[in-house]
């Protein structure tokens, strides 16, 4: 019998999309003492640190260094990893398990705002130097030809996708931690600008600042900290083939195998059923639809049937990013542990406007790394 | 309680300047091809990957996702551990709490660099703080330039002393293979190589590589079913004190080294690692590291290394051999130099070091250095932990 993992303190700043006054380790440092604050303890609590960070969007080699100090790794066991928060989550919960450590904090943050001129150049240098590169790929552009290939595969219109923003967005309405929360319609997502067809700008998560900070402790120290404590039942995690050619951008066969890990971790049959509410890497309008279907919520091709049921609506059979998920402010690297943040004070009935429903019991959050969804990393919490 | 864990297989490339017949991904391949074929064991035996480099140094974003080709990680899980100079020590460390958390069985761990693609300097830079720090301590080398000048004031060590570390190191390395710099050199030639950086010199100083390492961690349910001998992993510690190189105390020593260490030997019962310990792998990335660093870590008293480095007790037929594989002086590809440490203890325990085998090995000490002054430390173990 394995031992458990739970989250003991949760701490989240607000997604905005240019947080002037701080910089990225004071947005860490916000994010720590927050969580620290809501598992009522102290640094003293903790005994090793974990920070997600990525070179690239901080601009900094060694982009751990400067969050060493300010997640008070300053004198801990402490380590970094690089891709979003959702696989710094894993490491973290690794560590504890391994019987090493019995309390760990992990942050993840983006301040996107200082990288926004040349988000382009940080995601064309994810490509093939020598043939994709030079094309001026990004991952807007990448994202493009999967909507595309996804869309002429399973007959989706540019309509059903845009409906994803109209319930996102709507849905950050009652979100205080959100950057962009719009009451739309179809048609103004339609109207929107072009960027790479067929995406216009209200289906492209906005880039945003925001940090968030997880302190996870094992099953004998969970007691000690003030709120309940959320399980991590289960977990999965699996990357596709690198060349987007290599991939059938329509198939999501990584995210299904990471599901289907993380479900048969969590004893989960029927995640229509069994899972409450989840909160899915929405980077783009069509992903949320795509990615549905790969957690298995319905069957291939069919996502965009069941948002239209309402059944991913905020009172549906099976909320979908109530919170208004990414599409409602996109910290990179720090997007996929926001995703777990929300669904654990779900469970917990501390996510004030956006919670679902009283009595959650189940909740999976989803984090994506690479281009066009290569790997994805899935986590199901729950309440016992 | 977590299980035990242990590396039961290695694989290093043929580590060079430059390394124009591969590219990256080709690079990776050869390491994990190798440590595959030492464990025999096929790709399709591997749970999970986990890989490590310095982003900047060869610009490549999202490098677990980019490696798959190389890794042989398709649709497996695969993430990416980075700390700077650490990384390869933070990998190795990553691999064994993964395989001790019983998330994995078999975990295929990589560390690797193409420094040749890079300008060195020009990306460890960016490490800096821009306002507080860039101005005045960017780079790598004016840290350990000030390190080294603090410790010779402070107990009369000479570059001659240091020097002496570079011998020691640069003979071993005629005996690795997989060495990148296999060259012996004399104390003249150390002492009247080209000032670097005042008092370093070129031979003081570590190269740059081209060089990739893979090393395969098992947890205790099939370890010993897949080698004789596994390296098993007693305790590992680490302290990244600093964020910022003017938080950095002066005439304190390696505050990270020493605190990591006090850890490690408190943990492990070892009252006396110069005793206790048979070999030691120092990442050593320049030739005065190797003296007040084994002060640090507590293998004898302030000031006192030089002499023991004197006396012979670090060579090779020494008490206590320290850096048997030549070491970082003569290997460094930055993102595989801390595993290729851990790689080469594991080598030494299995008996397979070949012309830089250390007779009976039954402890041996790898460490980690980047960063801002940070230092990892793992003890590896013939005997299965208790």
């Amino acid at each position: 019998m394995m031992e458990r993992v739970a989250i003991v303190g949760i701490g989240c700043t607000t997604i905005e999309a240019a947080k002037r006054t701080q910089n990225y380790p004071e947005l860490v440092y916000e994010a720590v003492k927050a969580a620290l604050e809501d598992a009522g303890a102290g640094m003293d609590a903790v005994d090793n640190v974990v920070n997600t960070t990525n070179d690239f969007w901080d601009g900094r080699t060694i982009s751990c260094m400067p969050v060493g100090g300010v997640s008070g790794g300053a004198d801990k066991n402490i380590s970094g990893v690089e891709g979003d928060g959702t696989f710094g989550t894993f490491y973290m919960m690794c560590r504890i398990l391994s019987g090493n450590y019995g309390t760990g904090l992990v942050t993840a943050h983006s301040k996107g705002s200082e990288g926004k001129e040349v988000a382009p150049l940080i995601t064309n240098s994810a490509f093939d130097p020598i043939h994709a590169r030079s094309l001026g790929a990004d991952m807007v552009t990448a994202c493009a030809l999967q909507a595309r290939k996804y869309m002429t595969t399973y007959g989706i219109t540019e309509e059903e996708c845009a409906l994803v923003s109209v319930k996102n967005l709507g849905n950050a309405l009652d979100n205080p931690r959100a950057q962009r929360a719009m009451k739309l319609t179809v048609a103004d997502v339609m109207n929107s600008d072009m960027i790479a067809s067929p995406l216009k700008k209200l289906d492209i998560s906005p880039i945003s600042d925001g940090a968030v900070c997880l302190i996870l402790s094992d099953e004998r120290n969970a007691g000690r900290f003030r709120p309940p404590p959320v399980w991590l039942k289960g977990v999965g995690f699996c990357c596709d083939a690198y060349q987007l050619g290599d991939r059938n951008l329509a198939d999501c066969k990584p995210l299904e195998m990471a599901a289907s890990k993380a479900y048969r971790m969590a004893g989960i049959r029927d995640p229509r059923k069994e899972i409450d509410v989840a909160e899915v890497y929405d980077a783009f309008s069509y992903q949320e639809l795509l990615w549905t279907e790969g957690l298995g919520f319905c069957e291939r091709g069919e996502g965009a049937k069941l948002l239209a049921s309402g059944a991913t609506q905020r009172e549906g059979e099976i909320p979908v990013n109530p919170s208004g998920g990414l599409l409602a402010g996109h910290p990179v690297i720090a997007g996929g542990m926001y995703r777990i943040a929300e669904a654990a004070l779900q469970i917990r009935g501390d996510a004030g406007g956006v919670q679902v429903k009283d009595r959650v019991k189940t909740a999976l959050a989803h984090g994506v790394n690479g281009l066009a969804g290569q790997s994805h990393c899935v986590w199901i919490l729950g309440n016992d | 309680m977590g299980k035990r864990a242990a590396i039961v297989g290695t694989g290093q490339t043929d580590h060079k300047s430059i390394r124009r017949d591969v590219n990256g991904q080709e690079l990776i391949h050869e390491a994990v091809t190798r440590a595959l074929e030492d464990a025999e064991m096929t790709i399709d035996d591997i749970d999970g990957v986990v890989i490590g480099n310095m982003d900047h140094f060869e610009g490549i974003n999202y490098v677990d996702c980019w490696s798959i080709d190389g890794s042989g990680g398709y649709l497996k899980p695969v993430m990416k551990l980075c700390t700077g100079g650490t990384t390869g020590t933070t990998l190795a460390i990553g691999g064994y709490n993964m395989v001790a958390s019983g998330m994995f069985e078999k975990l295929l761990v990589i560390g690797w660099e193409k420094n040749s693609e890079s300008d060195t300097t020009g990306a460890i830079v960016t490490a800096t703080d821009p306002i507080l720090d860039r101005g005045v301590m960017a780079g790598a080398l004016a840290g350990l330039a000030i390190e080294a000048s603090e410790y010779a004031a402070a107990y009369g060590v000479t570059p001659r002393d240091a020097a002496r570390v570079s011998v020691r190191d640069r003979g071993n390395a005629c005996n690795n293979p997989h060495a990148h710099l296999q060259k012996a050199v004399t104390l003249e030639e150390v002492l009247n190589s080209p000032l670097i950086s005042d008092p370093l010199r070129l031979l003081d100083m570590c190269p740059r590589t081209d060089g990739a390492c893979a090393v395969i961690y098992a947890g205790e349910s099939c370890a010993e079913k897949i080698c004789p001998q596994p390296a098993w992993v007693v305790a590992a510690t680490n302290r990244h004190t600093y964020s910022r190189f003017s938080d950095i105390k002066g005439q304190t020593g390696m505050v990270s080294l020493s605190r990591a260490a006090e850890e490690l030997w408190q943990k492990t019962g070892i009252r006396e690692p110069l005793k206790e310990i048979d070999v030691v792998e120092l990442y050593q990335p320049y030739s005065w590291g190797g003296l007040k660093w084994m002060e640090d870590l507590s293998f004898c008293g302030r000031g006192e290394a030089p002499k023991l480095v004197w006396d012979g007790v670090t060579d090779m037929e020494g008490e206590c051999p320290f850096n048997p594989s030549g070491g970082v002086i003569s290997t460094n590809p930055i993102g595989a130099t801390g595993l290729i440490r851990c790689a080469e203890i594991a080598l030494q325990i299995q008996g397979k070091a070949g012309k830089h085998q250390v007779p009976d090995v039954r402890l041996g000490l790898a460490t980690g250095f980047g960063g801002c002054f940070w230092s990892d430390c793992i003890l590896y173990s013939k005997k299965k932990p208790e």
